[in-house]
């Protein structure tokens, strides 16, 4: 019982670090036809994620794989349920990934074009459908007793899903656009600067708004009702929230960044807190729900997995932050590489 | 078509598009890194300038190789969820340790090396590489630890209506998974040395950047020429271990339908599986599947009839892959041989250059059939006596992966398109293409040669 609970936390917390850590990389790509006015701007815009967004990534991976080793039950109905919004996420991640390695391969300006275009469909995309299907999550998904599916991909976008769906992109956009402002300068950080600012108060306004739903959508607040204490995350999220607004108006953009940051892991706990035990409930039957408890592996499993994550997520974390740190500061020429 | 049969078309083309990639990052991230290490310590300009260049080769590989990786992982959920919840307490894990232990540090460290010339000292930018390579390979035992359980499940129960762990040594210590990474990863370096080898003979051909793509050359040709041996004696010993522990796949990859002692192996064979028998067998070499399977000319060895019919693999497709993995491996050997010989007197050898030229595809050729002949032989199976392919499929709508499988075929097809012709491109450029050697910390600049 309590290896299966930590687990279902630590699941949370590969999931909220992976949304800190590329949601930047996704905000700069939805950002990218929008503040990337000349080549430069573009260049200089790719490449403050240059170095980082290929780690970043690995975060959806462990996400992913600690899905499948921890909880087998969940990861099968999970990934097999959401299929279509799943390979459109797929199609998307593969598209940026190699646009970043292509797109100034070739001198010519349609083919940066071309590259440009699946950067930003391969950013905006993900950051959609990763709110889109999250929201589901926590609304219920039709699964039948043997967690076979019972709906389409449009299904998935109803209200509930679509506004959390909004919600993603508009953290990954306020996240990027702050690692931006952070970490170029000149014209392009002024604008950065101001796509933030303007953003943010879109996203607390649909962060508002998402609070609300889930109240009437969702059963997200018993967990918090059976236990007030745990409003101090949301309390925390929201001051984080604000956090990045003041830190703008200061121009420090890096504490801005890091308010940004602690929004999205707050963000991502507020429904990983309230699903508890729940990981991919049924909203056609409490009964058929996967739980912490009836989806996770053995004791054995669970054990072996947990040495290994505690020994290697600090020595992931300690090397990443390294890279990061390797890479600090402002953009200068001699690093666009890209 | 249905569900399982679109579902197993797309991990099949999924899986050898990826594996287009992955061998040359296996191999390529190595002999990388001994380039950036000869560099660190003599300081000979040469070789910085092939780390660059080569090295832009690798990452263009690598780009498609990673991305295409993503899919892998999730599509066990997508397509294969029945596979998944069955055995996932064990499959699951060592693809969570890939990640976390392997995959985790290469994908970091790769932005590292890219990114950081400038930032780091020529040793420590060298020894970020050796750390790429190794994570990178360490990635691989890991996967084909995972696929080796598939192949021959041990340390686990049958319990609570799935296979669940008893003991992960046992896991860890698959003999059937070291003995392929015995044979997948030295034959990942080949590839990548039959890669540099025939670039290098490209431009030797043309008598352009001679030092340069000679001493490439010559790297490519010790590393491909222990490797070339070492894959055949790894391979033969999978193949024993294979003849006991999936006695099936054996009968299939020589199609040998009657138990035979002395069992001969055909220079020509066309099986027929329906009447189980073959069309032609011409050139029987009496005794030596015998000795392929057991090391020994007269021991007797399974033929397919001993097998219910649904627990045999497809016949022709096991044969055929199994041979041209074969052929490949003795084509490779031999020009490795000759090349060793002729080491000195390349330049006088041009139809060997023009060989060697020509030859760069084939490992792609044989890797490929090397996962054919594993996979396919498997068959029925998805684990191998444990659970079926066909109940291993998730419950899904075939129109969906369908759809899946139609934009897979078309976004990869452009992938490997735009892949391959990039380095194409840079690879004919050769080493001025790639630009300045970049200054490393604590090196003056110098002015840039553009």
């Amino acid at each position: 019982m309590v290896l299966e609970s930590i687990w279902f936390f630590l699941w949370g917390l590969l999931w909220a670090v992976y949304f800190m850590t590329d949601g930047f990389d996704l905000g700069i790509g939805s950002l990218l036809p929008f503040l990337g006015k000349t080549e430069e701007d573009k260049r200089a815009m790719v490449n403050t994620m240059g170095p980082l967004w290929d780690g970043n990534q690995v975060w959806l991976l462990s996400a992913g794989g600690v899905t499948f080793a921890a909880f087998p039950r969940v990861y099968a109905v999970m990934f097999s349920s959401l299929y279509s919004a799943l390979m459109l996420i797929l199609f998307a991640l593969i598209l940026r990934g190699v646009a970043f390695e292509f797109r100034t391969k070739v001198e010519s300006p349609g083919w940066r074009k071309l590259w440009d275009a699946c950067i930003f469909i391969g950013s905006f995309t993900p950051a959609l459908l990763f709110g889109v299907a999250f929201a589901n999550i926590f609304q219920g998904i039709p699964i039948d007793q043997k967690g076979v599916y019972q709906g389409t991909l449009f299904t998935l976008l109803n209200p509930y899903g679509l506004i959390g769906g909004v919600l993603f992109v508009l953290l990954f956009v306020v996240h990027g656009a702050l690692w931006l402002a952070a970490k170029t300068q000149g014209d392009l950080q002024a604008r950065a600067a101001a796509t933030a600012a303007g953003i943010w108060a879109g996203e607390v306004l649909v962060a508002v708004v998402f609070l609300a739903a889930s109240y009437f959508t969702t059963g997200l607040y018993a967990n918090y009702l059976a236990h007030p204490l745990l409003f101090a995350v949301v309390l925390i999220t929201v001051a984080a929230l604000f956090g990045i607004r003041v830190f703008l108006a200061r121009k420090a953009y890096f504490k801005a960044w890091f308010a940004s940051a602690l929004t999205i892991v707050g963000a991502t706990f507020y429904g990983v807190i309230g699903l508890f035990p729940n990981m991919f409930p049924s909203s056609l039957n409490p009964a058929w729900n996967l739980t912490a408890h009836n989806a996770s592996s053995t004791q054995l499993t669970l054990t072996i997995m947990l040495v290994v994550v505690l020994i290697f997520v600090p020595v992931v974390l300690a090397y990443q932050a390294w890279a990061y740190n390797l890479f600090k500061g402002r953009l200068t020429a001699e690093d666009l590489v890209y | 078509m249905d569900t399982l049969l679109l579902s197993r078309l797309q991990f099949t083309a999924t899986t050898i598009f990826h594996f287009f990639f992955v061998p040359l990052t296996l191999g390529l991230s190595v002999l990388v890194a001994v380039m950036e290490t000869r560099y660190a310590r003599t300081g000979d300009e040469t070789y910085l300038k092939m780390t660059r260049f080569w090295g832009k080769l690798f990452l263009i590989n690598f780009a498609v190789g990673v991305v295409t990786g993503i899919t892998l992982e999730f599509q066990f959920g997508t397509n294969w969820s029945g596979y998944s919840a069955y055995v996932g307490d064990i499959f699951g894990s060592l693809l969570a340790i890939e990640a976390t232990a392997a995959f985790f540090l290469e994908s970091t460290l790769i932005g590292v090396w890219v990114f950081g010339w400038k930032k780091l000292s020529r040793k420590a930018h060298a020894a970020v590489m050796w750390l790429v390579a190794g994570a990178s390979n360490l990635s691989a035992i890991w996967i084909l630890t995972a696929n080796g359980w598939m192949q021959h499940p041990v340390g686990y129960a049958l319990r609570n209506g799935r296979a669940e762990l008893t003991d992960f040594a046992a896991v860890v210590f698959n003999p059937f998974s070291l003995l392929q990474i015995l044979h997948v990863v030295p034959a990942a370096l080949l590839l990548a040395a039959f890669f540099i080898m025939g670039i290098s003979a490209y431009h030797l051909l043309r008598k352009q950047h001679l030092d340069f793509f000679t001493r490439s050359f010559r790297l490519g040709l010790t590393v491909g020429a222990v490797t070339a041996i070492w894959v055949i004696i790894g391979g033969d010993m999978h193949a024993k271990h294979v003849t006991q522990v999936q006695p099936a796949k054996l009968a299939a990859m020589e199609s040998l339908w009657d138990t035979t002692a002395r069992a001969p192996v055909y220079l020509f064979a066309a099986p027929d599986e329906r009447n189980e028998r073959n069309r032609v067998e011409i050139g029987a070499v009496p005794g030596v599947l015998s000795f392929l399977g057991h090391g020994d000319f007269n021991a007797e060895v399974k033929g397919l009839k001993a097998f219910p019919k649904d627990e045999r693999p497809p016949v022709l497709l096991t044969f055929l892959s199994f041979r041209v993995m074969v052929g490949l491996g003795t084509y490779f050997a031999v020009m490795m041989i000759i090349g060793v010989f002729i080491r000195k007197r390349l330049q006088e050898n041009p139809w060997y250059l023009r060989l060697m030229m020509y030859s760069i595809p084939l490992p792609f050729l044989a890797h490929t059939a090397g996962w054919v002949l594993a996979e396919v032989g498997r068959q029925p199976w998805i684990v191998y006596g444990l659970m079926r392919t066909a109940d291993a499929v998730s419950p899904i709508a075939a129109s969906q992966v369908a759809v899946s499988l139609a934009a897979f075929i078309l976004v990869y097809g452009l992938l490997g398109g735009v892949g391959y012709y990039l380095i194409g491109k840079y690879a004919r450029l050769g080493p001025d293409a790639v630009g300045s050697p970049a200054p490393v910390r604590g090196e003056r600049l110098r002015p840039a040669a553009v």
